[in-house]
């Protein structure tokens, strides 16, 4: 029996071990986001060129999705195809926020690629995505009918992500 | 000699050469050296193992830019770090703080020297009395062999 206490020290690698593999797994570069729960942040910002702008508070009331965006941004092209039809396919609003971009590229890249967005606000100098905690574009957020923010997306959004997480929980929110 | 000067000046200017832009920099020196001891401490989350001071990342830049913003507005420093966690989390700080889910992280360390103290010492217990033990005297028979391989020894 007391032999047993010299296998304490196996048995602590091979936890530490697993633990570490599993961590191998996970990718580094996606944070968890400090606003989930938190109140969306108040913003209020000009449209694309003379477009109407977006402000925070005309969401009151229902479920909504925000995309940040960019015309530099190389993945925002990738997931922009998934963007076109993903408002009709969950049936709910989604709001892009141009992140640190010029308008006239905004445009260009809309006009090429087709405007998925509901409204877009030009987030010129990247304020309002450092008061979302927004780190690299693009970048997702599910906005509850309280104004809360339940879920944040970071990278281009795959078929999976919106069958595995986007989906179920803007059906749920939605029914609340 | 006026070319040695002038190389070491520049050597010099190179190391201080870091990732803030001197269009960042306030006027103020006591403000801007805030504001560089404050960059140090937050974590650059585009390049997560530079601080923000060191990186030349787009958000880095914004990140300075903006503490210099709160620190010019009359915030001190633990509110601009306040600012910085609210948005980003605790992850931006370099340092963790002491918090019930860090204790492992900066305890941990402490209690696996104390546990591994807490073996050797009941090792050093245990075979420091040991040998006490071991040491029975002589029997006969093997005195009597002792004195007979003594006495070939000598012989």
């Amino acid at each position: 029996m007391r032999r047993l206490i010299y296998l304490l020290p196996a048995v602590a690698f091979v936890a530490l071990a697993a633990y570490f593999f599993v961590s191998l797994t996970r990718d580094p570069s996606v944070l968890p986001s400090a606003m989930i729960n938190q109140p969306t942040p108040a913003f209020a910002l000009a449209g694309l060129g003379d477009q109407p702008g977006l402000v925070r508070d005309e969401f009151a009331g229902q479920v909504v999705l925000i995309n940040f965006f960019a015309s530099w941004c190389i993945p925002c092209r990738t997931e922009h195809p998934l963007l076109m039809n993903l408002s009709r396919e969950l049936s709910v609003p989604l709001y892009g926020i141009d992140y640190k971009d010029k308008p006239e590229d905004a445009a260009r890249f809309l006009g090429e690629l087709g405007d998925p967005y509901r409204r877009i606000g030009a987030d010129r100098e990247g304020r309002v995505g450092i008061d979302f905690g927004v780190y690299g574009v693009p970048e997702t957020y599910v906005i509850d009918k309280t104004g809360r923010i339940r879920l944040r997306h970071v990278g281009p959004l795959t078929p999976a992500d919106v069958a595995r997480e986007l989906a179920p929980l803007v059906k749920a929110l939605q029914r609340s | 000699m006026r070319v040695i000067i002038l190389a070491a000046m520049l050597a010099l200017a190179a190391t201080a050469a870091l990732a803030v832009d001197p269009g960042e920099r306030l006027a103020d020196p006591s403000l801007e050296a805030r504001a560089r001891t404050l960059s140090g401490e937050l974590r650059c989350l585009v390049c997560q193992n530079q601080s923000i001071d060191d990186s030349n990342a787009d958000l880095a830049h914004d990140l300075r830019v903006l503490i210099r913003e709160r620190l010019t507005a009359g915030d001190s420093d633990p509110q601009v770090l306040q600012f910085m966690v609210r948005r980003y989390g605790d992850f931006i700080l370099l340092r963790p703080p002491v918090q019930a889910d860090t204790y492992v992280l900066w305890f941990g360390p402490f209690a696996v020297l104390a546990l591994g103290a807490l073996g050797a010492a009941l090792y050093l217990r245990r075979s420091g009395r040991a040998p006490q033990q071991a040491l029975a005297p002589l029997s006969a028979d093997e005195q009597r062999r002792l004195k007979q391989l003594l006495a070939e020894d000598q012989g």
